[in-house]
């Protein structure tokens, strides 16, 4: 396949450089934000915001950051776009916020932030550094809403808050398995998404 | 049995490589060999043989496990009849009433996870291993008799794969295979895993007045402090009952007689270690005693004796033949001490001290297999640091 190198950043994290199933980073909050799938959702598009925001503003300001104390100005951006995003989140959305909970502002220490700050935004333009951080963000995001869309399916039967389950399952013994909205399915879940895709990836397998 | 010889013999040539059958060529291993002795001997090298292979073991176990399978049966029925309040039953009446109730959840266990472990053995070109012969009976026995057999074989399926096949099939899991898929409807279905109304089968009938489906332990948790436990139609038990296991609960481990036999069965074949037997009786003996030392109402179960502590629920029955399986037990002499005894002890204090959860075995064998490397680890190494030290002063 022949894909424009300018749009590498971007395409890359979807799946070969996937930042949750292939660099498995920010399994935490992977874990933490995924028992529903409006959450998953939500927390997808601030992290992808938070992303984009940061790589741009730190890839601009690359050359005059100091070494010595880059990781400072790193985490002052951060912490700056992610106080932003939780009080729009409170603002538009409050339910949502609340079921969120500390999971927004702890997108602070997501090593995916800081580990794309470092390892791209601080060497590349902007333009690049802005795909970069929404291709990982939508790559980390992807991984949230599978994740997600199984636990809420088979841990409540609704997607979205809607019942998906018909009644007549229910009335014939059918039941929500309570295991999946526990934190330990949403890592068997993810396990088994690194499965397919080493299956498919051959070059990915140890 | 000769004619069967030369009928399956003259069969075998097309499970071989190019024949009809290839692709099922473990299916065919795996019944040859369940019926006869394979001819194949090693070809090089001195090798000890013992005539006890894995298939014999497990063939071993399942035969331990039978008096306690068919007491839970009986026992099923047995309940049923007094809940129904309709006592003028034969024994074979409450036999074939608990056999019949029974059956499915075997059925459904074993032909779910026996087609996994085929499956899988296609796959990967390997022989189908024995390992799930036992799984297979063990898991209806620790389940109450109204779990959905959907429910069994969707908890079946996760924890043959994710406790099992991922790690490498039978002898490579470092969890009790019968005690994950437990786990698993525990916390997933937790509404058909307790309460009083899973650990009796009315089979649709009308109970008697004053009928309590909860099992002794379960009453006790709910309890506000009477140490007193009630059969199903309201009369108390007394301790005979509770060794006997003439109450309601997950249906293969309620008595202890029969657990006992089966515990001679193991002991007498070698089957299981007496060591972790022992230790975990005794752990669980001490920390009945010590919480029955501090009772208090607000922890109902540390009423109850030592003797009781040890005959009610699955106590009995995870120390023989859960805690013994040598696949996730440790390896070594004093680690099998510390592993049975640290079991023994988890349990009680689960049981005792966590309201939530009334039966603490299951979690306490499943946290121990968990340890079991590290302790045989700390083992061997203390052992290793000790000779070094014996070496060095002599020097």
């Amino acid at each position: 396949m022949n894909i424009n190198k300018s749009i590498l950043p971007l395409v890359n994290p979807l799946s070969k450089d996937n930042p949750v199933i292939v660099q498995v980073l920010g399994i935490c909050s992977a874990l933490a934000v995924t028992a529903k799938l409006e959450p998953a959702v939500v927390m997808t598009i601030s992290v992808t915001a938070v992303l984009a925001l940061a790589n741009v503003i730190i890839s601009l300001l690359r050359n005059t950051i100091p070494t010595s104390i880059r990781i400072i100005v790193q985490l002052v951006v951060v912490a700056a776009l992610v106080v932003i995003v939780d009080q729009v989140l409170k603002a538009w959305n409050y339910e949502v916020s609340k079921a969120l909970s500390v999971f927004i502002g702890l997108i602070i220490t997501n090593c995916i932030i800081m580990g794309r700050l470092e390892a791209f935004a601080m060497t590349n333009r902007p333009w690049p550094s802005f795909l970069d951080g929404i291709g990982n963000g939508l790559g980390y995001g992807i991984i949230l809403i599978i994740v997600g869309f199984f636990r809420e399916l088979l841990g409540s039967g609704t997607l979205f808050g809607c019942q998906v389950i018909p009644q007549w399952c229910y009335d014939h013994g059918y039941q929500n398995n309570g295991m999946m909205i526990l934190p330990p399915m949403a890592l068997i879940t993810v396990a088994c998404i690194i499965w397919v895709h080493r299956a498919r990836n051959k070059d990915l397998q140890e | 049995m000769k004619g069967l010889k030369k009928k399956i013999d003259s069969v075998k040539p097309q499970f071989e490589e190019g024949g009809k059958f290839s692709k099922l060529h473990s299916v065919f291993d795996g019944f040859y060999t369940f019926l006869f002795t394979p001819n194949e001997t090693s070809r090089s090298g001195v090798h000890i043989h013992d005539g006890n292979d894995s298939k014999r073991t497990m063939i071993m176990v399942v035969l331990a496990l039978l008096p306690c399978c068919l007491f839970g049966m009986w026992n099923i029925g047995l309940q049923h009849a007094i809940a129904t309040g309709d006592m003028d039953h034969n024994f074979f009446h409450l036999f074939f009433y608990g056999f019949f109730a029974a059956l499915p959840q075997i059925v459904t266990a074993y032909v779910v996870g026996l087609g996994i472990e085929f499956i899988v053995a296609q796959i990967r070109g390997h022989e189908i291993q024995e390992g799930f012969l036992v799984s297979g009976i063990l898991i209806p026995m620790i389940c109450p008799i109204d779990t959905p057999c959907w429910m069994i074989a969707v908890a079946v399926a996760f924890a043959v794969i994710f406790a099992k096949e991922v790690f490498g099939g039978t002898g490579y899991n470092f969890l009790n295979v019968a005690l994950v898929t437990r786990a698993f409807l525990f916390f997933a279905y937790p509404s058909q895993m307790s309460g009083d109304n899973v650990f009796v089968s009315l089979g649709g009938l009308q109970a008697v007045d004053g009928f309590s489906g909860a099992t002794p332990l379960g009453q006790l948790a709910a309890s506000d402090g009477a140490a007193q436990v009630l059969g199903v139609n309201g009369t108390p038990l007394s301790f005979t009952d509770m060794f006997m296991g003439y109450y309601p609960g997950s249906w293969g481990e309620t008595s202890t007689l029969c657990i006992l036999i089966g515990m001679v069965i193991l002991l007498a074949t070698g089957m299981a270690s007496w060591k972790i037997i022992l230790s975990g009786a005794l752990g669980g003996f001490f920390m009945a005693l010590v919480a029955n030392h501090f009772a208090t109402p607000l922890y109902p179960v540390t009423y109850l004796n030592p003797w009781e502590q040890l005959s009610l629920g699955g106590f009995a029955f995870a120390i023989v033949f859960m805690a013994t399986d040598p696949v996730t037990a440790c390896r070594t002499n004093t680690g099998k001490f510390i592993y049975g005894f640290l079991i023994g002890a988890i349990a009680i204090i689960i049981r005792c001290y966590n309201t939530g959860y009334p039966e603490g075995a299951m979690l306490a064998v499943l946290l121990m297999n968990c340890f079991a490397s590290l302790i045989d680890w700390c083992v061997v190494n203390a052992n290793i640091n000790r000779r070094m030290k014996r070496s060095l002063v002599k020097n």
